[in-house]
């Protein structure tokens, strides 16, 4: 177990510095520092003394990879490759545009993001299975076409109808809640019970039909015929024999988006005015600062391959069949 | 006039070529005909079918793009390039108003100082025009015109009924009745709609004045395209380097893993917005590149379509690597391998036809998604170019109307019911096609 684990870490390494240099050739290579320079400085009355300073501001004045005026190992190192990419490994992310440290930043947003991204991944989780349980105990009648019927429709509804929907309806006709904010300790409830409201809406349809899938194709197999011989009642069937397998492919498949919810949710932060890493990121979009854009990408592949790692551990817990070596 | 075929152009036309090439490639093949067969049997699918193909003429009709000449003798060209469906709907592109105003109104939704008589709702310029100072018969106008469309709509669905005669002659098993049902629908709105339109703004304007009813058509073909360009250019990639992966293995299918799983541990949106504002940045460094402001929106659409299709390839490529590992195993691909089959042949004429379920399940699948996603990144920022009509632009835009006194509800409106119309389609249909293409799927 210690082993494959050891390994499985020592593959994300490479992993990781492939995210980099995907990365670093889009920022760097596929648009010289010159043009990102001009681009941020308007393209018009830009002299060159404007991009240079530019540049020397951010660190973008130096080679690419490979500084030959300076000695010894500063020539691999004072280069763009090594202070933009390779520092990242050391969680050293620089400073973002408007001169705040990048990775203090991401500590302080980690906290709102989780706030909402925990409470929609259990009762989205909650919702969804309970809802596809309610369909497979009524299987093969009207109701459970009718739900089928219904998880299809929300799931063709844009994510963005509930969100303005539910704010429209809920903070401005209803008054119910603040439309968008944020505050910290307890009175964060009030802002954040809109969004999980709305998130887990969005995303039940699709999650409930999938799950309903997974029930369905447990129900074919042998051991719960065997059970029904038995002569246990449905209900037993259901939630000791079919939800506890099913519950399998369920758990692994969501435990890979837990260590995603870090990064909190782009949209439902950036409507909510929540100040999390989401709307951290979508402002950097908007203010095209690359430099935040670049660590919470770097994060953000580290995050997912720390869950796809996860995952494989949550196969042995939940599944005793299974063993890794 | 003259003729210009965008690129997004050719790659819609390739694609429908392909698309009727395989089907009648399918009609030849026994168990794809079969699939088939039990698509067309189904009153869901082909109902879907229906809305779908309305959708798509919709789409194809905004593809045809010309450049109109200018009078006068030396032979220019208007900047701006118009599409069939332009020409088509010239009335709702030209009669603009000043503002807003609501769905079949006579007057405009803002109040203003008129000359003289202090301030009140001015009369709109076209919606309504033609009722003079008559507004008493306003509703009476709009029942009678509306009546008149339906009537309208009945015939062109009679006449259609009669063309598709030998239709349901030659295949009198699929669901024609579904699909004729929903054509009755959709020819009664739409007669409806053509002969409101005429003197109305039937879904209103919007806040340069703009008729909604035109902005919602023309986004069915940015829709459309970012749903089905992306599955296109993404699809030689994936199913090639799959089944070389799966077939292959040793080093080969190390990289090709590896080089999925890295693209696939960035997190899709920030991948696309670095590659967007990268893309952009190259846009605008390069304007000598585009000779109109359409091509410019056109190349950053396409470009838009490659990204999303890099980030969505991965998971097609994994279910294809996963599917060859298993032929690849099977006795008639080892009887081939000994008889001394080249590989690259045994892959595509004995592992392809048969992971061809597959690839078709994932096209279908994708495409809703694809759709809904447009519109979430044009919300962003990180999506077609601004002045693309999209219903993403088009949410875009009207993201703070409903925050108005009285609020404006009709371009949101119309945006996310078109838009749903368009995926609830697109999603039945992919079911229906799931079932009857998966081997596996649960009866």
């Amino acid at each position: 177990m210690l082993a494959y684990l050891i390994r499985r870490l020592l593959y994300a390494l490479p992993i990781l510095i492939g995210v980099n240099v995907i990365t670093f050739a889009l920022f760097f290579i596929v648009n010289t520092p010159d043009d990102m320079a001009r681009m941020q400085l308007g393209v018009k009355r830009v002299t060159p003394e404007a991009i240079e300073k530019w540049k020397v501001e951010r660190g973008y004045d130096k080679p690419l990879f490979w500084n030959g005026a300076a000695s010894g190992t500063d020539k691999a190192t004072e280069t763009i490759f090594f202070g933009k990419s390779v520092r990242m490994f050391m969680l050293d992310f620089g400073r973002a545009d408007d001169g705040r440290d990048i990775a203090r930043e991401i500590g302080l947003r980690m906290g709102p993001s989780l706030a909402v991204a925990v409470p929609v991944f259990v009762l989205g989780m909650f919702a969804a299975i309970s809802f596809a349980l309610l369909l497979v105990y009524f299987r093969a009648t009207y109701l459970d076409f009718a739900g089928v019927v219904l998880c299809v429709a929300m799931m063709s509804i844009s994510g963005l109808f509930y969100i303005i929907g539910g704010q429209w309806l809920v903070s401005k006709v209803w008054h119910l809640v603040p439309i968008s904010g944020y505050a910290e300790g307890l009175t964060a409830a009030k802002f954040i019970i809109l969004p999980v409201i709305v998130s887990v809406l969005a995303g039940i349809g699709s999650s409930a039909r999938w799950y309903r899938t997974i029930f369905l194709e447990e129900y074919t197999k042998d051991y719960v015929r065997t059970a029904r011989a038995k002569g246990l009642s449905e209900r037993f069937v259901l939630f000791r024999h079919v939800l506890r397998n099913a519950l399998i492919p369920i758990l692994t498949g969501a435990v890979v988006v837990i260590p995603a919810l870090f990064m909190g949710s782009l949209l439902i932060e950036a409507f909510f005015g929540i100040p999390g890493l989401g709307s951290y990121t979508i402002d950097a979009i908007n203010a095209q600062d690359f430099g935040v854009v670049r660590a919470m990408v770097f994060i953000g592949s580290a995050l997912y391959i720390l869950g796809l790692l996860l995952t494989d551990i949550s196969y042995t817990l939940a599944d005793p069949r299974i063993r890794l070596q | 006039m003259k003729f210009v075929v965008l690129w997004s152009d050719a790659l819609f036309f390739l694609l429908l070529a392909v698309a009727v090439a395989s089907g009648i490639w399918a009609s030849r093949v026994e168990h794809l005909r079969l699939s088939w067969r039990k698509v067309g049997q189904s009153q869901v699918g082909m109902a879907a079918a229906t809305l779908l193909l309305a959708f798509v003429a919709v789409a194809l009709l905004d593809s045809l793009h010309y450049r109109e000449r200018l009078p006068g003798d030396k032979e220019t060209y208007a900047v701006e390039v118009r599409s069939a469906l332009d020409a088509l709907l010239t009335g709702l592109r030209t009669r603009t108003e000043k503002t807003y105003s609501a769905p079949l109104a006579t007057h405009s939704f803002a109040k203003e100082t008129l000359d003289g008589e202090g301030r009140d709702f001015p009369r709109l310029k076209h919606g309504g025009a033609h009722l003079g100072e008559n507004l008493a018969a306003h509703e009476t106008d709009i029942a009678h015109k509306a009546v008149q469309g339906l009537g309208m709509g009945l015939v062109a669905w009679l006449v259609l009924w009669l063309l598709g005669a030998p239709l349901r002659r030659a295949a009198p098993h699929l669901a024609w009745s579904a699909a004729f049902a929903t054509l009755l629908v959709l020819c009664l709105a739409a007669g409806a709609v053509a002969a409101l339109a005429q003197g109305y703004h039937v879904l209103g304007t919007d806040k340069v004045g703009q008729d909604v009813l035109y902005l919602t058509l023309k986004s069915i073909r940015t829709g459309l395209l970012i749903g089905t360009l992306t599955t296109l250019i993404m699809l030689p990639a994936a199913v090639f380097l799959g089944l070389l992966a799966g077939y292959a293995g040793g080093w080969i299918d190390d990289v090709i893993q590896y080089l999925y799983t890295t693209l696939n541990s960035i997190p899709g949106v920030l991948l696309i917005a670095a590659a967007v504002l990268m893309m952009q940045v190259v846009i605008d460094m390069h304007p000598e590149w585009f000779a109109t402001a359409a091509e410019r929106a056109d190349a950053r659409l396409l470009a838009l379509c490659a990204i999303l299709g890099i980030t969505s390839w991965t998971g097609l490529c994994r279910l294809l690597r996963g599917e060859t590992l298993k032929l690849r195993e099977l006795e008639y691909v080892q009887a081939a391998q000994a008889l001394g089959v080249s590989g690259l042949r045994i892959l595509s004429r004995h592992i392809l036809p048969n992971v061809m379920h597959i690839v078709m399940i994932a096209i279908v699948m994708d495409f809703s998604g694809l759709v809904l996603a447009e519109a979430v990144l044009s919300y962003v920022g990180i999506g077609v170019d601004p002045n693309t009509i999209s219903f993403g632009t088009m949410i875009n835009t009207a993201r703070m109307e409903l925050a108005r006194e009285p609020m404006v509800w009709w371009s949101l409106a119309a945006a996310f019911v078109f838009m749903f119309v368009l995926v609830l389609a697109a999603n039945l249909f992919a079911d229906v096609v799931r079932d009857a293409f998966d081997p596996r799927a649960v009866k």
